[in-house]
């Protein structure tokens, strides 16, 4: 990597705005509101476009582009399936309860829907998931600027030896995201995400644009690649026929369904940008300005994976020595991707029928390198660091606020002064800071450790949307009803994927640890029936429980459940600024881009 | 909230497009063989400067219409 001055110029710049935001702030943060809900005074498209950013951390910019040139553009059903339907749900009939309840995170709003035993259950798992998933963005970012050896440089210089890449990149991105958490709370972690959204577009947008141009544009790259790459919905009535190996039924329930409304809908990381927002339709208008740049993100992230694999020219980017050269393929790569090296061997990785494994994760960080030269090439970095950074900051203060008020506040010190909280806040950051870059080490060193939480939390989240549903649109929904749905939802999705095992996996993490009794054409669609069946589960076990339980008195929920709550005015709005006009305009928009790469 | 967010990201991508556009406009060319012969610095810089110029001049109208106009707290 042959970075020049100039682009550390930017990368520095871009530091001192993030840092320079947190200091400014820092005078506004008199109470535990200012710090934890920004106030609630935010307008509506800033937290829009923070509810979208919040979430670009690890898994979305490398992650997507990987899919991209693994799967082309069938990847962008994440978005325009596994997305936009869920943000018009929360906006449309969600928040009234969420924001209207006064609850000051989604834990609480468990308190207050059904009991404490559901709450505590909710925030502890997570607590700890938010911790290890800016542990995982941090531990990410420092491996792919050590791939990309982007300090090797400044390293030599200082005389350091090439090993402190990791913990300089860890060091620094942790300093950084503390830095600005901590000074100006939930209100700096906003701004900033919306700032860092301006720049990955920035740093991405001339990116795809040199790419589309090489490869003779939308067009051209249809010619170049195989006809299910430039067509999302092709082959989808069968598994066996398209490239995710899922059919039309398990992508549009299991992910369109109970994966993304369980995220959406219920994840406080993002949750808690709409409870940002200075006013009820200010809130519920949140998600809906999300959802527009949510649906033309693939062509960001998505297209330059597909641009990455379509590539004519059979060269890659390769850096020898600190120094990017061109080298032609020899070892099986395709396009700009080359084949991933096991480390344990340093030989190229195959799979079990001998067929070479290419490195996806690559497909982006080697398009910037590709076709950037210096000057640009800093802004592209410096977009790309951003998106790890916003993903870290979301998750630490949702973990801060989770921390404070429904760990803290509610189990261990009760009823003391509001300035106490907020410093308890302060104080949950480094820890939680501390924490992620404990779990950024133990990812060195145990790789299936993360994998294997990751599943955990894929176990607890899948039933979660069911709970909601059933606990804001029937009123006769009870505590015990939803925490025993919730568990024996979590217990099935262990049991699906314990008996089951995509093909070509090997029996252990990927399932089949109980008995092989069904095998699924991919990894994705085993993760999606895994989702089906735990969140009928939960949905079923809490309707059975509830109807042999004692249901609340209604006045108690009031503000709580749809059929007991005023629907919001919107008579006095014009008919563009009525969130319903605008979450249907959202969802024909979506319609329309799936018919279009149909 | 006393900042609005505009003010820093117009600075910030008025800054970086200017850099941008200065190296593209100054600097070798012979860099930009990588990007098909296109100065992406200059052009780039050119489209930042644009973009922070048009936050910038969003947040001057926003204070002056909040200075003009009584507070109202919340708005809609």
């Amino acid at each position: 990597m042959n970075l020049t001055a100039i682009d550390w110029v930017i990368m520095f710049l871009y530091f001192a705005f993030v840092l320079g935001i947190g200091v400014f702030l820092k005078r506004f943060m008199k109470t535990s509101t200012d710090f934890f809900l920004a106030g609630r005074s935010l307008p509506a498209w800033v937290c829009g476009i923070a509810f979208m950013a919040a979430n670009l951390g690890a898994v979305e910019v490398i992650g997507m582009g990987a899919s991209g040139a693994k799967y082309g553009i069938a990847t962008s059903h994440f978005y325009w399936i596994g997305a936009i339907p869920a943000m018009v749900f929360i906006g449309l009939f969600m928040m009234p309860f969420y924001y209207g309840s006064r609850a000051r995170s989604v834990p609480e709003f468990l308190r207050l829907r059904f009991d404490e035993k559901t709450r505590a259950f909710n925030a502890i798992v997570f607590a700890v998931m938010t911790v290890l998933s800016s542990g995982i963005s941090m531990y990410a970012m420092a491996k792919l600027i050590q791939v990309l050896h982007i300090l090797d440089v400044p390293l030599a210089k200082m005389g350091l030896p090439m090993s402190w890449s990791f913990h300089l990149s860890v060091f620094i991105s942790a300093l950084i995201v503390l830095g600005y958490v901590f000074l100006g709370g939930l209100t700096s972690a906003i701004y900033n995400e919306v700032l860092q959204f301006f720049l990955i577009v920035a740093g991405f947008l001339p990116l795809v644009f040199l790419g589309l141009k090489n490869v003779g544009g939308w067009s051209g790259l249809k010619t170049q690649l195989p006809s299910a790459f430039t067509h999302s919905w092709q082959g989808m009535t069968s598994a066996q026929s398209n490239p995710l190996g899922v059919e039309w039924f398990g992508l549009v329930m299991g992910l369109g369904f109970t994966l993304s409304f369980g995220y959406w809908c219920t994840n406080f990381l993002v949750v808690q940008r709409a409870m940002a927002a200075g006013s009820m339709i200010d809130a519920r208008r949140t998600p809906l300005i999300a959802a527009v740049p949510k649906m033309f993100f693939p062509a960001l992230v998505i297209l330059p994976g597909m641009i990455a694999m379509a590539l004519p020219t059979p060269q890659q980017v390769v850096t020898v020595n600190g120094v990017v050269q061109m080298q032609t393929v020899s070892n099986g790569g395709k396009g700009l991707i080359p084949v991933k090296i096991d480390v344990a061997t340093g030989k190229p990785a195959v799979d079990r029928e001998g067929k070479p494994v290419l490195d996806y994760d690559l497909a982006i960080p080697n398009m910037l390198l590709h076709y950037f030269p210096t000057g640009i090439l800093g802004l592209g970095l410096t977009a790309l660091l951003a998106s790890f950074m916003s993903g870290m900051a979301g998750n630490v203060t949702a973990f801060n606020t989770v921390w404070t008020y429904d760990i803290y506040q509610s189990y261990i010190h009760k009823g003391a002064s509001d300035k106490h909280y907020l410093h308890m806040g302060q104080f949950a950051t480094v820890f939680g800071i501390l924490f992620s870059i404990a779990a950024a080490y133990a990812a060195t060193r145990y790789n299936n450790l993360m994998d294997f939480l990751q599943l955990v939390f894929a176990f607890v989240n899948a039933p979660l949307f069911a709970t909601f549903l059933l606990g804001m649109f029937w009123k006769r929904t009870t505590g015990h009803g939803a925490f025993t749905g919730l568990a024996s939802g979590t217990a099935v999705a262990f049991l699906h994927h314990g008996s089951t095992l995509a093909r070509g996996d090997v029996v252990g993490i990927k399932g089949g640890f109980i008995a092989v009794l069904h095998e699924y054409p991919s990894e994705m669609a085993q993760n999606f029936w895994t989702a089906i069946w735990a969140f009928s589960a939960c949905f079923a076990i809490t309707v059975g429980v509830t109807l042999i339980t004692k249901p609340r008195k209604e006045k108690e929920l009031v503000g709580l459940v749809y059929s007991l709550t005023e629907r919001p005015s919107e008579e006095h709005l014009l008919w563009y600024q009525r969130p319903a006009y605008l979450g249907g305009l959202v969802l024909i928009l979506a319609l329309v881009l799936n018919i279009i790469f149909k | 909230m006393n900042l609005d967010i505009r003010y820093p990201i117009g600075w910030m991508f008025s800054l970086f497009g200017v850099i941008l556009a200065l190296f593209g406009l100054l600097g070798d060319k012979q860099i930009y063989a990588r990007s098909l012969g296109v100065n992406i610095n200059f052009d780039s810089g050119v489209g930042l400067l644009a973009f922070g110029i048009l936050m910038l001049l969003l947040a001057w109208r926003g204070s002056a219409k909040a200075k003009a106009g009584p507070r109202t707290g919340a708005k809609d």
